[in-house]
């Protein structure tokens, strides 16, 4: 079998150094949309700034280099196993880089393990195994900051007046964003899952933020839900940073799952503007990334 | 843009207020859940006994913080082998996780000036006032840009918390920060979570 560290650890360079490009766009677009001189438009400057100065350099874009999460979806014959191993081996290289701090702590002693291995958990590995022989791997990075300012609802929520249907979701989802304030590094992008388990739910939330801001969700209804609690997001005028202004959410994405008759979960993850995800694809013997 | 050196004076602390644009140049130091939470109950609230290098950290750390600047921030950090530290990228943590502590840490080590991001609370906006003190916030996630003004890493103490919560002593010059919370009980934090609270009732209250 291949050994793909290299190849990972060029993955995992890229993800905390170049941000991909749909992001980039849209964080340059919303440039436009805050007063000149205001400390919104001063941030979102400063972002677009740093952006390009982490690309030359190589360095972090954020020094929250967060969870790494791994999707590895697999062609026949590959060894989940090996492939794990080769992912920490890569993950303690891009650490020893300074591509990635250290993050990995122990939840009892508090001790930093020093090179973000730790339990089965740290880094998160999903595997799937699929149909050809190409091997695809989706990175994520994802910071604390915005991590904590996730939610997850259950539906009825007679406080919000939210009930088990879109509009119910739709006055969860805004709530989850007022809540969050500033506080996950607007602006963001919300990962919204309805249904699922507790643990379901939250997973799909995360996935969902793999898709690229400009696809469209093949599901009308969910579609026009994403774009308006984008809007109305927005009309919150939290603005960048929480400093006031235009932009809160640059996208929504939302996805459902099925659910137990009993349950009706509503799972936000809300991403940073530092959204850093990036694909490696593996064919024909050669690497190439998005 | 003011121009602000650390140690930071009374009248200048003063004579900042929400929404001035600042660049602030010295030492400073980094600290964030761990330091705090250690601050408060080795040596402010006395529920812990200090240990190992306790006593010796918080005698070397209380000349720096007087008038001196607590920073938010758990760095990437090159040269950790070779002990020639250099920050990579430095960007503010949320600050809200330290709202039990700091006032009392403020009050207590006579700081001046918290960096971090997306604001704080009641009790070290009390702080701010009494001190006096400000908040600054600086952009969070723009890591790279920010360590480019760090020209130093001085030293460090407890870097047995791990590198993101160790104190980093550093030098910055030119560091950018925007005041959202001011000596003079102003917090733009406070002014945009109401805001945005009537927004969203009016929001709530549509039909779908």
């Amino acid at each position: 079998m291949q050994d793909l560290t290299e190849q990972i650890l060029e993955l995992i360079r890229l993800a905390a150094t170049d941000l991909p490009p749909d992001v980039e766009a849209a964080l340059r677009r919303s440039v436009e949309q805050e007063q000149p001189g205001s400390a919104a438009r001063g941030a979102l400057e400063t972002i677009i700034k740093n952006v390009e100065l982490s690309r030359a350099n190589s360095t972090p874009i954020c020094q929250d280099t967060g969870t790494p999460i791994f999707y590895v979806y697999y062609p026949e014959g590959w060894s989940t196993r090996k492939l794990r191993a080769q992912i920490e081996t890569a993950v303690v290289q891009a650490t020893q880089k300074a591509y990635l701090r250290p993050n990995s702590v122990d939840s009892l002693s508090g001790k930093n393990t020093g090179n973000n291995l730790g339990d089965s958990h740290f880094p998160t590995v999903h595997f799937e195994e699929v149909e050809g022989d190409t091997l695809t791997i989706d990175l994520m990075l994802k910071g604390g900051g915005c991590e904590n300012v996730g939610a997850q609802y259950s539906l009825p929520n007679s406080q919000l007046g939210a009930g088990r249907d879109l509009a119910g979701v739709r006055k969860v989802v805004l709530d989850a964003v007022h809540k969050a304030q500033g506080k996950g590094c607007a602006p963001g992008i919300l990962g919204v899952a309805i249904g699922g388990d507790r643990g379901s739910s939250y997973y799909a939330s995360k996935e969902t933020l793999f898709r690229q801001l400009e696809e469209n969700n093949p599901n009308p209804e969910l579609a026009a839900l994403e774009e308006r609690l984008t809007g109305e997001s927005n009309q919150l005028g939290i603005g960048p940073m929480g400093f006031g202004g235009a932009t809160t959410v640059l996208s929504t994405k939302i996805t459902s799952l099925n659910r137990l008759p009993a349950s009706f979960f509503v799972s936000i993850s809300y991403m940073c503007w530092a959204y850093r995800r990036r694909r490696m694809t593996w064919a024909d013997g050669k690497a190439s990334y998005a | 843009m003011h121009q602000v050196n650390i140690p930071i004076q009374n009248d200048v602390i003063r004579s900042l207020k929400v929404g001035d644009p600042v660049a602030l140049s010295g030492v400073m130091l980094t600290g964030r859940d761990s330091v705090h939470k250690w601050m408060v109950e080795t040596f402010i609230k006395n529920t812990r006994q200090p240990q190992g290098d306790d006593l010796e950290v918080y005698q070397a750390i209380k000349p720096l913080l007087d008038g001196g600047v607590i920073y938010h921030c758990g760095p990437v950090v090159a040269g950790l082998d070779t002990r020639q530290f250099r920050f990579v990228a430095a960007g503010p943590t949320t600050s809200i996780r330290e709202e039990p502590y700091q006032g009392e840490v403020m009050k207590h080590f006579n700081v001046r000036g918290v960096i971090g991001k997306g604001g704080m609370g009641p009790k070290t906006l009390a702080a701010c006032q009494e001190v006096p003190g400000a908040y600054l916030h600086a952009v969070g996630g723009a890591a790279s840009l920010i360590a480019q003004t760090v020209t130093r890493v001085l030293g460090v103490y407890k870097l047995d918390f791990g590198v993101p919560e160790a104190m980093w002593v550093i030098e910055v010059k030119d560091f950018p920060v925007v005041v959202t919370m001011d000596a003079h009980g102003s917090s733009q934090h406070a002014v945009i979570e109401q805001q945005s609270k009537s927004v969203l009732e009016e929001l709530l209250a549509q039909s779908y």
